[in-house]
């Protein structure tokens, strides 16, 4: 995976001098985004709010048990929109939307799409890259926010109906809003828009290269959604220690 | 002409750009295409062997998109251009279907009213009659002629079947392990020396009447 890593930082820097081509794709960009929407908000929805729940679960009676229950709302809301919600949904597109765009770029290698698309001068970059990373980069920070809300919610449901926790609403809010400013969602989005040029560009990357017939197609895609899985999590630590100095 | 695996599909590949080669070099009109901007200035198309259709793609999106793609023509007339080409190659009115919903004929004839929209000065057709029943092959190489016939353009067919061959050649070369035996006019071709070739001719010869008989 990381021989390849020269090749996908190449791939990216042809796509990013190819987007004031973008107004042109304006259409695919489209679509993509309304693929990525249409597939995956219930599931950031559900996840998010999954997340946003057994975070304020582990956490709060052990807060509680030591009369720090007052912060509960705080330390759920950082760990969301700090950490959770860009990580996790950035791997659910990962393996949501990465996937099909390894699927189906990769059959259009195998099967020679990409070479008619050479044949007839149009540069699959501008053609197949350049909207699905723009979509991703557009997408995933959205997706995010929601994410963000939704977590939060669901924290702040079950630190109120968990007997053992028993924090209202107010409390959980006030607090919430307390420790979380502005720039701590900022950050989230900005991690959330990186990871989103990680998965395009893994993924399409591993489309590009695939080779050996309908079971490359499947290791391709099974690549790409491992190698998008470790290259954020390895990212998301860097991007933590640039992000606090 | 030439036998599986005896490098054509890799030749035409090299023609076009699509593959650089190890070494030795190609050149259009006696000019290297190896860096320098030979295959911009010429206009080069492909049939590939599997038609290679977008599958995502309309057969009309496909037969316009080099049109669409760099912005030559405005809509309404990539609409008029695209349905002329289809009636061309003898599909008009198959412009919203996919490819999926076409019989490999068709979609080779698509591949060819795609390369057409082109206006290419050379056409490479990479077996463009096999996995065809005989009448579709048949109509195919008819089309292959028309076109020359027409619109003037020149072709490199590449089979390995040799009755197509010698219908739609002016010269025929064969191919073998990747390298050229032979360049020469239908009759001469009969007549060459070359046993490998003599070999290929009389096994065609010899199959095709077992091919019909039931
Ligand atoms: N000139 C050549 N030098 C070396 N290898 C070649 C050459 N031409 C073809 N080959 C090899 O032979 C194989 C078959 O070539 P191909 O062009 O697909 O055959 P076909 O004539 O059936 O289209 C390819 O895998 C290619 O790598
Ligand atoms: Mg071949």
């Amino acid at each position: 995976m990381f021989q390849n890593l020269g090749e996908m930082i190449l791939l990216f820097g042809r796509t990013v001098r190819a987007l004031p081509l973008v107004w042109r794709q304006r259409r695919k960009v489209f679509e993509q985004f309304y693929d990525i929407g249409n597939a995956s908000l219930l599931m950031v929805c559900v996840l998010s709010f999954f997340i946003g729940a057994v975070v304020a679960l582990q956490t709060g009676p052990v807060l509680v048990d030591r009369a720090l229950g007052a912060a509960l709302g705080g330390i759920v809301g950082i760990s969301i929109c700090k950490e959770l919600a860009p990580v996790m949904m950035a791997i659910l597109i990962a393996g949501r939307n990465g996937s099909a765009m390894a699927a189906e770029i990769g059959s259009m290698q195998v099967y020679q799409e990409i070479d008619a698309l050479r044949t007839m001068r149009i540069d699959p970059v501008h053609f197949l890259v350049l909207p699905r990373l723009v979509a991703l980069a557009v997408a995933l920070p959205l997706l995010v926010l929601v994410a963000i809300m939704v977590g939060w919610f669901g924290g702040a449901l079950v630190a109120a109906y968990n007997e053992r926790i028993a924090i209202g609403f107010q409390a959980f809010f006030e607090n919430l809003r307390d420790v979380v400013a502005l720039e701590d969602v900022a950050n989230g989005l900005f991690k959330s828009l990186i990871f989103a040029l990680i998965v395009g560009t893994v993924c399409c990357h591993q489309g590009l290269t695939t080779r050996g017939g309908p079971r490359g197609i499947g290791r391709s895609v099974t690549k790409a959604v491992v190698n998008s899985i470790v290259l954020i999590v390895i990212s998301d630590y860097i991007l933590t220690r640039l992000l606090l100095s | 002409m030439g036998p599986s695996g005896s490098g054509k599909s890799v030749l035409l590949r090299h023609i076009i750009g699509l593959e650089q080669p190890d070494e030795g070099e190609i050149r259009l009109n006696g000019q290297s295409v190896q860096g320098s901007d030979v295959l911009d200035r010429y206009r080069l198309a492909m049939v590939f062997q599997s038609a290679a259709l977008l599958n995502s793609l309309t057969v009309a999106e496909n037969v316009g998109l080099y049109l669409a793609e760099h912005r030559l023509r405005p809509p309404e007339e990539i609409r008029r251009i695209v349905s002329e080409k289809l009636a061309l190659v003898g599909l008009e009115g198959t412009e919203d279907k996919l490819p999926g919903q076409l019989s490999g004929g068709m979609r080779k004839r698509v591949a060819i009213a795609r390369a057409l929209v082109m206006e290419p000065q050379l056409i490479l057709y990479d077996e463009p009659t096999s996995e065809l029943d005989p009448l579709s092959a048949q109509v195919i190489a008819e089309e292959i002629l028309s076109l020359r016939d027409r619109i003037g353009v020149t072709s490199i067919v590449v089979t390995h079947d040799s009755a197509l061959a010698f219908q739609v050649a002016d010269r025929i070369g064969f191919l073998h392990d990747g390298r050229l035996v032979a360049l020469e006019k239908p009759d001469q071709l009969r007549a060459h020396p070359d046993p490998l070739l003599q070999r290929f001719l009389q096994a065609r010869a010899h199959r095709q009447p077992q091919e019909v008989a039931p």
